[in-house]
């Protein structure tokens, strides 16, 4: 019982963001309307963005910004020596601003579609649409 | 400048690109000529860089000038450099003969549609020569968010169609990103030669057999392996002929040299074939997709949606070969990378002329169509006796090192769905050619009552299909050259 | 459906849990991803490129070709939205409503005609709501202020979190706040389409073009120690320098294409009225 409360502190943040992942999956399989499956997009990205960020913390680390480079001659080896274990991994972060660009304008790009299928058949439900489509 | 030709294949594309896109504002008519310029260089340099890899072996080439694994490097061996030069050069010759299909359909927007197809040729010839995982994501979504908007102009169904390639490609691309993040957990590096060197130590962990897992599924769904197909027929259906002409040859095979890629370099063969040990099923999975793609073509009255279908068949060629885990089939799935783009190319273009002059790809529009068009119709019959596989068509040979490599593996499954689906490929296309040979042509094409008589395409429209179809036959008659020059270099020496 | 969506959901949603077992405990400083790779930018950034932040000068120096093609990701899902929706009204819309300032009386003309431009009759939405004044007076007083810490945040991306991304959603953002305080078509006299289409293209030009230009001195792409000799300082502040550069077309571009974005969102193609 111990050995799994220990696995859970360490772990928990991963099996969060997993979940908010799932819920996204589940959204976009499994709901009708157009406009929520992007929202679950939306939420299946993002949770994947949050989970590359856990990645990169560091107990007792601050943010990957070098204070006393603010104003000195910058690329002379300055006296105080920098340690990796006091900023936090500054490589996740650098992906997940691509992530969330990529994440914006996939999202840009499904409001446009979703517009076009809306002047075509005016409806956003998947299942009137696929009516519509076997009529004709 | 021969040193920087991996560097300029990539960005002579990308400038021209935004070129075009500000010259379409001003003077639309600049902008054909700079996209072929582009794709020129853009060619030239691929063959140039797979002469210099037959020279010298793997070329490494440091993006801004760090060293990998800090920075991001480009790994270009043999099996890059050939699927480099396919790709350009299949991106130029369609983009050569839909010049007059693009201005008839949409002639506002040439300006954003030329940018968009050198945007989307840019991100296949990225995918193709990178060697940084992550860099890999990032271009695959330059392909596919181009790809979608390029599907989506179609009119009537073409929307729909490409929102929900837009649900399925996102979720696959996710699914490949997330493998990648549980990589970079437990090895720290994104960069794919280092990670092959951390991998063995790490072959018994849980979370690298999960990240494998979930990779291929995201590459699975992009390349549309059954059963995650279902985007396939509609999407490039609906498209208009210029894009589904270079979409359908160029994108299913570049996501099956990232699953080779990911196979053979970042996991390597001993973990893929020999820890895994689930060869047989993929197998399986692969044998299913070929009866399915086989069976459901058949149904079909729509000239354009049986192609597709064929599509879905030919990727279950491709997966099947490279899991059988043998030379032989790895040889004969890399060997349909190229020859399998020519020939969608070619049914594509053709299917791209029929509806030039005849607005229409139903059965029912393809009747005497011979005498009308005999150049295109025996271009297509080439690309038919291709897709069937009779030599001395380049389909004849990758279809007999799968067979081969299926036989040696003693997966008979395989080979049996092999067989099987060149007959159905028989009936299929014997099918349209008995339509278009011995019925009369028929006046009434539905909508169109204009009594000019069909004759043949324009030439800048014959010429390319004429060209890509003396292409399958002088490929089929190099292949003994390209496998043992090439492909046999790129398969890594551990396998037999 | 639902119940094949919630079966995919729970097998996928096992299978990567399972797979955390593996996995270093978070925040660990020793885990791998921690220990291979960063340690070389965290300790080496100043010295190899004398920029503080640390992201930054991963995100445009050392893996600034990623950085690249995102910005190609932006400007490609700019025309995407332009290509599918974008509609050249020929012909004038069927109707225009106009209403009298003092009165508030709304007059409507049909098949197309217009009233020369006066101020007494302003042009309406047909699905119009009405104008606070509260808020268009705080809108206008508030977007110089927006934009020039939008400016801020690209300039400073070198010494505090900011860079060309966020800089150019916050200038983007200004110009959507014009739009949706006033109307569409105020923002639309402020950026029109051509300038706006064209600056997207300019600004990754910017980025792609400084990498051409150190290919061309004779460097690897996007080797800004290629630009010493253009801009005669050390091989180190160039690379600040370069960094900077590109920093300003990104945000050119995220700028633009924002803009461009939701102008074709807003107003479904035909830019005569929207949100």
């Amino acid at each position: 019982m111990g050995d799994l409360i220990q696995t859970i502190i360490a772990k928990y943040n991963y099996w969060i963001y997993i979940t908010l992942m799932m819920i996204g999956l589940y959204a976009m399989i499994a709901k009708n309307n157009l406009v929520k499956k992007i929202v679950g997009m939306g939420i299946f990205q993002t949770a994947i963005i949050l989970f590359y960020v856990s990645i990169g913390a560091k107990r007792g680390a601050t943010i990957p910004i070098l204070e006393h480079g603010h104003g000195e001659q910058g690329h002379e080896i300055s006296s105080h020596m920098v340690h990796a274990v006091d900023y936090i991994n500054p490589l996740p972060h650098v992906l997940m601003l691509t992530a969330i660009v990529v994440a914006v304008a996939t999202l840009g790009v499904a409001l446009a579609l979703a517009i076009r299928v809306y002047n075509r058949y005016n409806t956003l439900e998947e299942d009137e649409i696929l009516e519509q489509i076997r009529e004709k | 400048m021969s040193q920087q030709y991996p560097a300029l294949i990539v960005i002579v594309p990308l400038l021209a690109a935004f070129i075009i896109s500000a010259a379409g504002w001003v003077n639309k008519r600049l902008c054909f000529p700079v996209a072929v310029a582009a794709l020129s260089v853009a060619t030239y340099s691929s063959i140039g860089l797979l002469l210099r890899v037959l020279d010298q072996g793997v070329v490494l080439y440091k993006l801004g000038g760090w060293d990998p694994p800090w920075g991001i490097a480009y790994y270009v061996d043999h099996l890059n450099g050939l699927v480099l030069v396919v790709v350009s050069a299949v991106a130029l010759i369609n983009l050569i003969a839909s010049k007059k299909i693009i201005e008839q359909e949409f002639p506002e927007k040439t300006g954003p549609f030329y940018t968009l197809y050198v945007l989307m040729v840019t991100g296949l010839l990225g995918i193709v020569v990178t060697g940084d995982a992550f860099n890999l994501y990032v271009l695959l979504e330059i392909a596919s968010l181009t790809g979608y908007g390029l599907l989506a102009m179609g009119g009537g169904r073409g929307p729909l169609a490409a929102l929900n390639y837009l649900y399925m490609g996102t979720i696959g691309a996710c699914f490949y990103l997330l493998g990648i993040g549980y990589l970079y957990i437990v090895t720290g590096s994104l960069n794919m030669v280092d990670i092959a060197g951390i991998l063995p130590s790490l072959y018994q962990s849980k979370a690298v057999l999960t990240a494998f897992i979930i990779c291929m599924v995201g590459v699975w769904l992009k390349m549309a392996f059954f059963p995650l197909h279902a985007w396939l027929p509609n999407a490039y259906t609906y498209a208009p002929s210029a894009s589904s002409s270079l979409i359908a040859p160029l994108m299913t095979k570049v996501m099956i040299y990232v699953m080779i890629r990911l196979i053979l370099t970042v996991f390597t063969p001993q973990f893929s074939f020999t820890i895994l040990a689930v060869n047989e099923s993929i197998v399986w999975l692969a044998v299913i997709a070929i009866v399915m793609g086989a069976v459901l073509a058949l149904a079909e009255r729509n000239l354009k949606k049986m192609l597709t279908y064929i599509i879905i068949a030919e990727v279950g060629y491709m997966v099947g070969g490279a899991w059988l885990g043998n030379r032989a089939g790895m040889t004969g799935a890399i060997l349909h990378i190229v020859n399998d783009a020519l020939m969608t190319l070619c049914v594509f273009l053709v299917v791209g002329n029929i509806v030039y002059k005849i607005k229409g790809y139903a059965f029912d529009d393809l009747k005497g169509l011979f005498r009308k068009m005999p150049f295109t119709m025996g271009a297509f019959v080439v690309g038919a006796l291709s897709i069937i596989g009779v030599p001395p068509t380049c389909g004849f040979f990758s279809k007999w090192y799968l067979i081969s490599g299926g036989i040696a593996a003693g997966h008979y499954g395989f080979v049996a769905a092999l067989l099987f689906s060149s007959l159905v490929n028989v009936v299929l296309f014997f099918r349209i050619i008995e339509l278009g040979y011995f019925e009369p042509f028929s006046d009434h094409h539905g909508h169109n009552h204009h009594p000019e008589p069909i004759d043949e395409a324009p030439l800048s429209m014959l010429v390319p299909l004429i060209i890509v179809a003396a292409g399958l036959v002088v490929v089929g008659m190099y292949t003994g050259d390209i496998v043992t020059r090439i492909i046999d270099f790129a398969i890594p020496a551990g396998i037999v | 459906m639902k119940v094949i969506g919630f079966i995919i959901a729970v097998l996928t949603g096992g299978l990567l849990i399972y797979a955390t077992v593996d996995f270093p405990e978070w925040a660990d400083p020793a885990s791998p991803a921690s220990m291979h790779v960063s340690p070389h930018y965290i300790e080496k950034t100043m010295e190899e490129t004398s920029v503080p932040n640390i992201v930054t000068a991963v995100l445009a120096d050392y893996r600034g070709y990623d950085t690249m093609f995102e910005t190609a990701v932006i400007f490609s899902a700019g025309v995407v939205c332009f290509l599918l929706l974008r509609i050249f009204l020929r012909n004038a819309p069927e109707e225009r409503l106009y209403r009298h300032v003092l009165t508030g009386v709304t007059i409507r003309i049909k098949r197309g005609g217009r009233l020369p431009y006066s101020e007494d009759f302003k042009r309406i939405d047909t699905l119009w709501t009405p104008h606070d004044l509260i808020i268009k007076t705080i809108s206008r007083l508030l977007i110089p202020f927006i934009q020039l810490f939008g400016l801020y945040v690209i300039a400073h991306g070198h010494h505090s979190p900011g860079g060309g991304f966020q800089g150019g959603v916050i200038l983007g953002a200004s110009i959507i706040l014009l739009a949706i305080s006033y109307d569409l078509r105020t923002a639309l006299r402020r950026i029109r389409e051509k300038v706006d289409a064209i600056l997207c293209a300019a600004g990754v030009f910017i980025y792609a073009g400084t990498g051409a230009l150190c290919l061309l001195l004779g460097f690897n792409f996007l080797d800004y120690s290629a630009l010493a000799s253009v801009l005669h300082v050390d091989p180190v502040t160039a690379r600040s320098h370069g960094i900077l550069i590109v920093e300003i077309g990104v945000g050119i571009t995220v700028m633009a294409t924002m803009i461009w974005i939701y102008k074709n969102l807003a107003s479904t193609g035909k830019y005569d009225e929207g949100l």
